[in-house]
């Protein structure tokens, strides 16, 4: 088979051209049907590990990436600057795949976990539990679920989300994580590895940036900062991360000049008032037409 | 007859929806193609968790393969991840031939993955004009698995294809 370069003597030369594609328009058809993102690939559970436990703990793992992403993609078109704008989403859509992956992964280690579907539903086991449990049935940190502030405190947010996810994703791949040995979370960690790695970076990029940029990116990075440190500890412990995390966040404090912040942690435990108000949002649509297909 | 070479051969021309310069096998993401009685089972692997191109892929495939008289089903292989190594050699030439930059090697693991807080460095030229002198204007572009560059010789943005 040959590939024909655009020709740029044409006006409409493209890579679309009808030469490449052919007339075949079933290209564009994106979403014409569920998927199963798990489709074909061994769920058995392994016989050392607890169905129940190992759902719960892919459930909170998925859990932080759909509510993470959602807060991301709100910033769709109201980001600084179009690059930002492009970036930010594509962060959202590389955590919203890992949240389908986990929670199709929870659904398939422990099938009770799934929210009963009004008659008729053909919304499958991931849209189930993203669009039909109460803010109370979700198992995130309450870093995720804050609203969004300015695009400091999203940067705050995303570096220790980000580089505490990623400490963790990277044990998962080892054998000195206990949920590694289910092939399915460690696969899925293996690719949420390669995604987290450009976050972070992204991160830690623009933390350095706004900290030693001008006196007012440098007041509202460390407003941003200080706005969500309380929520550092519950995050490190859900993760069960340690110093691993610590020699990357001191890296970028000390390249940034900034100290790190010595706040009480946010007492309390569940879930915020604003989380509450992000779900029915985010839920709306597909509770109001729970058998629609899209 | 029906052969799994032929089967193969058919899956191996579907096009990737977002960068249809590239076949399946081009990109990597074709992992196994077999036929279990009358019907056919392709595996493919998503290039990043969140890819949307997924369904139309599978979609594409059991089109292209029902029209020449299979019953295909598709199943997705997640382990061991997509790297961009996995691109061939035909397929780094197609990205070339229509403006957009091949990956580089993938980085090796082992050990801790070091932050880095400056840009990525990549040795690459334009596939515009061949200029070595390129910017990094964002690691993100129009899809996950693309960065967006300018050239700092003909000017004209470009993108490249990152490594994973």
């Amino acid at each position: 088979m040959s590939h024909s370069a655009p020709d740029p003597g044409h006006e409409d030369g493209t890579v679309y051209d009808e030469a490449l594609l052919g007339t075949d328009t079933s290209h564009w058809a994106f979403g014409t049907d569920f998927e199963d993102p798990l489709a074909g690939v061994d769920t058995t559970v392994p016989a050392e590990l607890d169905a129940g436990e190992l759902a719960a703990y892919c459930l909170a793992l998925g859990d932080d990436a759909l509510v993470m992403s959602h807060r991301l993609s709100e910033w769709c078109s109201n980001a600084p600057d179009l690059e930002d704008d492009i970036a930010l989403t594509n962060i959202a859509l590389d955590l919203l795949g890992q949240a389908r992956l986990l929670l199709a992964r929870a659904a398939a280690a422990d099938p009770t976990v799934v929210p009963a579907l009004p008659e008729g539903s053909p919304a499958p086991v991931e849209d189930a539990l993203a669009f039909f449990r109460e803010a109370a049935e979700f198992r995130n940190v309450r870093l995720v679920e804050l609203p969004n502030g300015d695009f400091a405190h999203t940067i705050a947010r995303l570096l220790l989300f980000v580089t505490v996810r990623l400490a963790a994703f990277e044990r998962l791949v080892t054998p000195a994580d206990p949920w590694g040995s289910d092939p399915v979370l460690a696969a899925i960690a293996a690719k949420g590895v390669k995604e987290l790695t450009y976050h972070r970076d992204y991160a830690g990029r623009w933390f350095l940036t706004l900290a030693q940029g001008t006196e007012e990116s440098r007041r509202r990075l460390l407003a941003g900062l200080a706005s969500v440190w309380p929520l550092h500890d519950e995050l490190r412990a859900a993760y069960d991360v340690g110093p691993e995390v610590d020699v990357v966040l001191d890296q970028v404090f000390a390249v940034s000049a900034v100290e790190r912040p010595e706040l009480a942690p946010m007492t309390g435990r569940g879930h915020t008032e604003a989380f509450s108000r992000m779900l029915a949002e985010m839920q709306v649509v597909a509770r109001a037409h729970p058998e629609g297909l899209w | 007859m029906r052969t799994a070479l032929k089967a193969r051969a058919i899956a191996a021309e579907v096009r990737d929806p977002e960068m249809p310069m590239l076949t399946l096998e081009d990109l990597g993401v074709l992992r196994d193609v077999r036929e279990e009685g009358r019907r056919v089972v392709v595996t493919i692997t998503p290039t990043y968790s969140g890819c949307p191109a997924m369904a139309t892929m599978r979609d594409d495939l059991v089109h292209r393969l029902t029209d020449a008289g299979y019953a295909a089903r598709v199943e997705i292989a997640l382990s061991p991840p997509w790297s961009s190594d996995w691109i061939t050699e035909r397929g780094r030439q197609a990205l070339r031939d229509h403006g957009l930059s091949a990956p580089g090697p993938a980085p090796r693991s082992g050990g801790p993955i070091p932050l880095t807080l400056m840009p990525t460095a990549r040795a690459m030229s334009c596939p515009r004009c061949g200029s070595a002198r390129t910017e990094l204007t964002s690691e993100y572009g129009a899809t996950a698995c693309k960065a967006l560059y300018r050239c700092s010789d003909c000017i004209e943005p470009f993108e490249h294809v990152k490594e994973i």
